[in-house]
Formats: structure tokens, C-alpha cells, sequence
């Protein structure tokens, strides 16, 4: 899966697109890694916006579970933004909204988990 | 054929407290309030009609055992849960003390899943004759054992009908009492087995205590086939997805949204949420159907799958 990512200071934007599913969860969570590996206490933050992605299935939400685990394990951090309505609603009927740290926008999300960045992503 | 539940609760039975029987009379009695119920033909009607579910009905607390009614006169049942002891009752009340003949599915031998047996009266009395398949090899003794010192009072040697305990293989077709029965390891402590059973084109699946763990795609495609146009998945749904796959993973259960998953895949026609956490009020576990029905439909695609919520004293007819 294509991943494009857009650096805000210490803090990743990482935008996949399209169905996290059964058919694609492998490949996300292939081109999640190298972001996570970096994503450790005194490196990077990663934010994942959501906004070009229109359904996500469990095993889509379990590659975010197991990325949120690796990066609080590291010291670092993860965030997810911009659901859209189905997958707020997917989030919100398994419970993921409460496992993990869903922020509406990806500038809150900036706000919450890194000022440099915020500052980064009001200057860009 | 129809499906009778006898026991839905996950884990240990559970009853409703007084305060939730009273929570329940004070809604009632509010929404009724100037509605003219003076005759029990009113009242019935405005209860059966007008009061949500969770108000007018419980889910129940007895322990897995479901019945799978074909009209013949052999009983077929999944597990031996305490619903079992209602159904045994009900089978004397309705049928006489014996002649009776029950062929028993277990999905395997954790104690909600057995510890209705003590109390299946039908065993008791001669002239019945208890027939239970299972695959695990502890199947007898786990049996004997609940039945014995210290922990019951009436040794398993006092049950006076022919008992009879029959291994399986899993993944084997079986032809038991008019149906082809195929059993199927799951992902639960100490291993639970699934079953399909198929009679004259209906298809049921019986599915509880089975984690999904999603971490192999060849495994899950293995259960969507064991599901495949099934007329009814009946499916462990005790915990969240959140919790299946963080805090409770690997405590052997499964969850709302992967039994939509699994059904929309094999295109199952009903889903039945079953073994609810024993924790879940009825209002809690309403609201899980309601959002597992949203779920459904926000992710259809061209196959609608019915869902259901079990309850003690439902019956699915297909």
C-alpha cells in the first residue's frame, strides 16, 4: 500500500487511502514499519489522518492496535485523525475509540502530541 | 427446523437484581402512565408492542445450551450449560420422565459449559439415553468428575440413563441424528470445537468460545468456509473488539465485529451475538445488537445478513 507521508518537525503525517481490509491490512502494515521504528522516545511522533480512508476492517484495526502497542513499547507516540463517518462509527461500535488516541483533526492531533510540530504545520 | 436457546450467558450464569427488576417495573409503569391498561389484553399488548426489548424482556442468565429442533424425536443440543437443567425440566413437564433420546455437541469442557448436567433431570431417570459427542479426549472425565466428591453431592454412578460419551475428529463428516455434523478446532484455552450441522439444505453453526485472532489470513479464511451460507452463525460476541485483540487477548473470546466480518465473507444469512459477558446489563447488550445491526448495514455490500442477539427462550425458525 501506497503510504504518503508529510514531516511536521518530530511528528510524521503519515495519509493511506482507500479500504483497510483483509486484502490490504498486509501491505499497510508493511509500509506502517519503518515509520514505527522510528517512532521511540526523543524521535518521532506518528499521526495516521484517516481522511482518504473509507472503511477499515478488524484486521485493518488490529495493525493500529499493534502499532499504538510498539510505539508506547518504544517511548513514542501515535495518534489517529480525520475519520471519516463510516470509520468513526466503525471505531466507535468496537471500541477503538477508547484504545486509542483519536483526535478530529490532524492539527489537534499536532497540538496534543507535539509543539514543535503544531508550529510546523501553522507555518507550512 | 428452529432453534430454541435454553442458556446465552458467557462464562457463569447470571440473574437480574432487584433493582434492575424494579428499574424495569418503574420504566414500565411510566410509559404506560394514562395509556387506559385495565385489562391484562391491554397491558399485554402495550408490553409485547411499545416497550423497548431491554424493558419488557431479559436477556437471561443461563449458561450455553441450545437446542436445534428438527420435529423429530431425538433432541439435538449444543452444550450442556445450565440451561440445560430448563430444558431437561421443560422435557419432563411436557413429555414424560423417558424415551427420551438427546444427542449433545460440546464445544468443549469449561465448567459454564457443563455444569448444567448435575442438574439434567432426563439423566437421572431410566429409560432415557444421553448420547454426548465432543473432541476432547477428557470429555467422560470431566463429566464424572463435576458429577463426584467434593464437589456434588450425587455420584455420576446414580445417573440411571444410558450415557454414552462419543469422540469426534474434527474436520471429519459425521451422520448423527439426520444431520451431517462437522467439528472444527477453535482458539480457546485448553482448545473448543466448533460445529456445522447440516440437515435437508439448512445449514446452523454452532461457534462460542473462539478467539479470532486475525494474525494468520490462511486461518481465517478457514472459518469463513466453515460458515459458508450458513442459515444461521450462532457466535461468540462476549467482548468488544478493542478488547479481544488488547486487554483480553488471548482469553479465548471474540466480538461483534468479526462475526459481521466472518458472516458478510461466507455470506451467511443470520448472525446470532451469543455467550454475552456476564457483566452486560440487558439495556448494555440492546445496545450492543443495535450497533451490531449499524455495523451491518454501514458495510453491506450486495449480502444482508440478519443479526440477531440471543436470549434464554428464543427460537429462530429457518
Amino acid at each position: 500500500m501506497e503510504l504518503a507521508a508529510k514531516r511536521f518537525a518530530d511528528t510524521v503525517a503519515l495519509f493511506p487511502a482507500g479500504r483497510i481490509d483483509h486484502a490490504t491490512a498486509e501491505g499497510f502494515k508493511a509500509a506502517l514499519q519503518p515509520h514505527l521504528a522510528a517512532c521511540a522516545a526523543g524521535r518521532d511522533r506518528v499521526v495516521l489522518d484517516l481522511a482518504g480512508v473509507e472503511y477499515i476492517s478488524s484486521v485493518g484495526l488490529r495493525v493500529l492496535i499493534l502499532a499504538s502497542k510498539q510505539a508506547k513499547a518504544q517511548g513514542g507516540a501515535l495518534a489517529v485523525t480525520d475519520l471519516q463517518p463510516v470509520v468513526r462509527e466503525i471505531f466507535e461500535i468496537s471500541r477503538f475509540n477508547l484504545v486509542l488516541e483519536v483526535f478530529p483533526t490532524l492539527r489537534e492531533a499536532l497540538a496534543k502530541l507535539s509543539p514543535p510540530g503544531l508550529a510546523a504545520f501553522d507555518g507550512a | 427446523m428452529l432453534v430454541r436457546f435454553w442458556g446465552t450467558r458467557g462464562s457463569i450464569p447470571v440473574a437480574m437484581s432487584s433493582a434492575e427488576v424494579k428499574r424495569k417495573l418503574v420504566t414500565a409503569l411510566v410509559q404506560g402512565a394514562g395509556r387506559g391498561l385495565d385489562t391484562t389484553g391491554k397491558a399485554r399488548a402495550f408490553v409485547e408492542q411499545e416497550l423497548d426489548f431491554s424493558v419488557s424482556h431479559t436477556f437471561g442468565g443461563n449458561s450455553s445450551c441450545v437446542q436445534i429442533d428438527t420435529g423429530e424425536e431425538d433432541y439435538v443440543l449444543c452444550d450442556l450449560g445450565s440451561g440445560a437443567r430448563v430444558l431437561g425440566n421443560s422435557v419432563l413437564a411436557t413429555r414424560g420422565p423417558a424415551g427420551h433420546r438427546f444427542h449433545v455437541f460440546m464445544s468443549h469442557l469449561h465448567w459454564d459449559h457443563i455444569m448444567g448436567f448435575p442438574f439434567f433431570m432426563p439423566a437421572y431417570l431410566p429409560g432415557n439415553h444421553v448420547r454426548i459427542y465432543g473432541c476432547h479426549d477428557t470429555l467422560e472425565e470431566a463429566f464424572r468428575r463435576q458429577n463426584a466428591a467434593p464437589s456434588f453431592p450425587v455420584d455420576f454412578s446414580r445417573m440411571n440413563a444410558r450415557i454414552e460419551f462419543i469422540r469426534l475428529e474434527p474436520e471429519r463428516d459425521y451422520d448423527i441424528a439426520g444431520f451431517r455434523v462437522r467439528a472444527k478446532l477453535q482458539h480457546h484455552g485448553g482448545d473448543s470445537y466448533g460445529y456445522r450441522l447440516e440437515r435437508h439444505g439448512k445449514v446452523v453453526v454452532y461457534s462460542t468460545d473462539s478467539e479470532h485472532k486475525q494474525d494468520d489470513p490462511e486461518k481465517m479464511k478457514t472459518f469463513v468456509e466453515f460458515f459458508r451460507d450458513a442459515d444461521l452463525v450462532i457466535f461468540d460476541a462476549q467482548y468488544s473488539l478493542a478488547d479481544s485483540i488488547s486487554v483480553k487477548e488471548d482469553w479465548g473470546h471474540s466480538s461483534n465485529v468479526v462475526g459481521v466480518e466472518l458472516c458478510q465473507l461466507a455470506r451467511a444469512r443470520r448472525l446470532c451475538l451469543y455467550h454475552h459477558e456476564p457483566i452486560f446489563d440487558d439495556e448494555r447488550i440492546a445496545t450492543l445488537l443495535a450497533e451490531t445491526r449499524r455495523l451491518e448495514e454501514i458495510t453491506r455490500g450486495d449480502h444482508r445478513v440478519e443479526v440477531w442477539a440471543a436470549y434464554d427462550g428464543l427460537e429462530i425458525a429457518l
